[in-house]
């Protein structure tokens, strides 16, 4: 069985200028101790798929339309507020881009990684406090004893995010969702970070949700990946098999464009045009408007996901027709 | 002082000589204290030849920021100079270097903060036309529509305001400001860093082709050493307000010999699972050091996996190292014979 098992996941905004489809029937699974990847550009679902299953959409506007997200037995978009407290931020945690989500600027870093320590795990002043000391420890911040009295400020950027990486994993959680919690970090500062992440899911055993923009950062990363598009999952493969011989137009489109794949001085394979506005209607393929294989058919009907094999599904109508190689 | 070889030729239209920009901090609530100096820009010596794309990387706070407001003149500048076509800018007095700044245009990573809101696409572009009286009232229209046209805009689009754009459009009508004075040398600070990938490659494509079309020179300032790679002839690596390397950009990137350079380029996550798995890559201890109190001797000296003791009290020079190549390290001899 797997850990994390998500169904159908529609989570709609409902604003004045419309309704936002930020995810649109998403469906995936996780086992345990595995890494996926969650790719695609900005607006494309992939916040708002994990924030979905932590309980975080601000409602409203938000609102979850439909699905299931069935953790460990239990269904984390409709279980109890008891049941929801036993798991999130304790047995599924997640970081954010910004450290600053997470953490109170105006609390001191022991108190703020003691705190979920005298809730969830019933300790004592100073048990909690050892293990939070060795916890900062673990993510390699040098004289915790000292630095454990700071306030989040007196921290460097870095710092910072490895002092949120070490409140999140306090309870030792099975499941570590990370939305690009790299991308505001200078690429020195990234790679401590990411060697940090797999340090820890090693120790751990615990399983990982990344999500990116950056493709090379989920290549080294991830057991598996899938990329998002206008709310949809549009492929989803291991990583070798998603980099190597992708298969969906979007995904191929995406990997040309980038400028590390592509030789010096020559013209950059563009996609061209926008994603599209997830208030509009968007019959068929999300992708048709700025794909260069689309057809009448692709704006007739919806595309579903559909294994190529057992490792990779893909929801491109053309590549199902056995039209597209 | 050493002068780098990797000069391009012919005669640079950009030149920075042992450029310094230095910031008084000071601390103190009500009786403001001089506590130290931020040595933002310290000892920057450059040139970039006409029609030439020069990258400049490093890590967040390295001063490559200040460095283009100092060539623009808009810090002042503590040390050195800036000559820009022959004109001495640091010397020059502010009426001139107004008159300069027709020929050095600027480009910021964050469109929406460059572009004021409550102006139209047109009355962004008509702006500096009319201001330099470049061209006459009634072309105004048609000159603003070639320029939205060069960027890749629809001139429909003349009457609409930035925040009707995304993010990628945006980044076309800051271009097109940059351009509408038809200047010589453009600084580009981190212009796609904000962008998606897919929309990344669209505004790197075009600079390029401005490039190549209007022979201009640009200094491309960014984090991100492959899209440097790919739009640059030569790349500045800096750290801590000094240029540590400089030589042609394949070389820099593809053969580092700069210990920094090296981690810098070995930091990169490649987008190919099978060169992740296998590679070994060199993570720096510690953050990067902050330019208020910088390390002694060579800056790097306290993350560089090769530091001896002679780093921690001598400066090392950017000197040439090889044909095309300047190098600022105490060691470089050793550490490429390793
Ligand atoms: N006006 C100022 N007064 C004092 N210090 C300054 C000023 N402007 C910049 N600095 C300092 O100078 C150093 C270099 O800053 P700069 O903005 O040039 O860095 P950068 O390389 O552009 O960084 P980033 O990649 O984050 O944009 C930093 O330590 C910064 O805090
Ligand atoms: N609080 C909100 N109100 C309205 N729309 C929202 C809100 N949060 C997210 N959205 C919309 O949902 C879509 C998906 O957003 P998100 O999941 O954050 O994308 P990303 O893939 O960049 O993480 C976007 O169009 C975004 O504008
Ligand atoms: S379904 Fe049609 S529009 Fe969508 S990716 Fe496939 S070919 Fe392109
Ligand atoms: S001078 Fe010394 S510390 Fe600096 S880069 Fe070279 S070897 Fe490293
Ligand atoms: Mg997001
Ligand atoms: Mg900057």
């Amino acid at each position: 069985m797997p850990l994390l098992s998500v169904t159908d996941l529609r989570t709609y905004f409902h604003t004045r200028s419309g309704v936002y489809r930020a995810v649109d029937g998403v469906s995936f699974s996780l086992e345990r101790g595995e890494t996926l990847g969650i790719v695609g550009e900005s607006g494309s679902g992939k916040s708002v798929t994990c924030y979905s299953i932590m309980g975080l959409i601000p409602t409203p506007p938000g609102r979850i339309e439909s699905g299931t997200a069935i953790f460990d037995g239990v269904d984390l978009l409709h279980c109890t507020p008891t049941q929801s407290r036993a798991i999130r931020g304790k047995r599924v945690a997640m970081i954010f881009q910004d450290p600053m989500t997470s953490l109170n600027p105006y609390m001191r870093i022991s108190d703020q990684l003691i705190e979920p320590l005298l809730i969830h795990e019933n300790l004592s002043k100073s048990a909690a406090r050892q293990r939070a000391l060795a916890a900062l420890e673990s993510v390699g911040i040098n004289d915790p004893d000292k630095r454990i009295n700071l306030y989040p400020h007196e921290f460097s950027g870095g710092m910072r995010q490895r002092v949120m990486i070490a409140m999140a994993l306090i309870t030792k959680p099975e499941l570590l969702i990370a939305d690009e919690p790299t991308t505001a970090l200078d690429v020195t500062v990234q790679a401590q970070i990411l060697e940090l992440i797999k340090k820890m899911q090693r120790e751990l055993g615990m399983a990982v949700i990344f999500i990116t923009h950056d493709l090379g950062v989920v290549s080294g990363l991830c057991d598996r990946v899938q990329v998002m598009y206008a709310g949809r999952i549009v492929e989803s493969a291991d990583t070798r098999t998603l980099f190597h011989s992708p298969r969906h137009p979007y995904t191929r489109a995406l990997q040309r464009s980038i400028p590390s794949l592509q030789p010096k001085g020559t013209e950059l394979y563009t996609i061209s045009g926008m994603p599209p506005d997830l208030s509009k209607p968007l019959p068929g393929c999300g992708f048709s408007a700025r794909c260069e294989h689309a057809t009448a058919t692709c704006t007739a009907t919806t595309p579903a996901l559909a294994n190529l094999s057992p490792t990779h599904a893909q929801a491109c109508l053309r590549v199902q027709a056995g039209e597209l190689l | 002082m050493t002068s780098p070889t990797s000069s391009p030729s012919p005669a640079p239209i950009l030149e920075l000589r042992d450029v310094k920009t230095h910031f008084p901090i000071s601390s103190g609530f009500l009786f403001k204290r001089h506590v130290g100096t931020v040595k933002a820009v310290d000892g920057v010596t450059l040139s970039v030849a006409r029609g030439e794309v020069l990258g400049l990387v490093g890590e967040s706070g390295c001063g490559k920021s200040t460095l283009a407001r100092t060539i623009l003149q808009l810090v002042p500048t503590t040390g050195g100079t800036v000559i820009l076509s022959g004109q001495n800018l640091t010397t020059s007095n502010t009426s001139d270097i107004l008159a300069a700044r027709r020929d050095l245009q600027m480009v910021f990573q964050d469109p929406y903060a460059s572009l004021n809101p409550r102006m139209t696409v047109f009355d962004t572009l008509a702006e500096p036309l009319l201001v330099h009286g470049v061209c006459r009232p009634a072309d105004i229209n048609a000159r603003v529509a070639a320029l939205m046209r060069t960027v890749g805009l629809a001139p429909r689009f003349m009457q609409k305001y930035p925040h009707e754009f995304s993010g990628g459009q945006r980044q076309r009508i800051a271009i097109a400001r940059a351009l509408a004075l038809e200047p010589k040398v453009i600084i580009a600070d981190e212009p796609v860093s904000a962008l998606d990938v897919s929309i990344q490659a669209q505004i790197l494509n075009l600079l390029a082709q401005l490039v190549r079309k209007m022979n201009l020179s640009l200094v491309f300032i960014a984090h991100d050493l492959s899209v440097v790679k790919h739009i640059s002839d030569r790349i500045a690596v800096m750290y801590l307000g000094k240029i540590v390397e400089l030589g042609r950009a394949a070389d820099v990137i593809e053969r580092p010999r700069h210990p920094y350079t090296r981690a810098l380029v070995s930091a990169i996550p490649t987008p190919d699972p099978d060169v992740e798995r296998t590679r070994q890559r060199i993570v720096l201890p510690g953050d990067p050091p902050s330019p208020i109190n910088p390390p002694s001797g060579c800056a790097f000296h306290p993350r560089c996996p090769y530091a001896h003791e002679i780093c921690k009290s001598s400066v090392p020079p950017l000197a040439p190292f090889e044909a095309g190549r300047d190098v600022a390290c105490l060691r470089t001899e050793e550490i490429s014979a390793l």
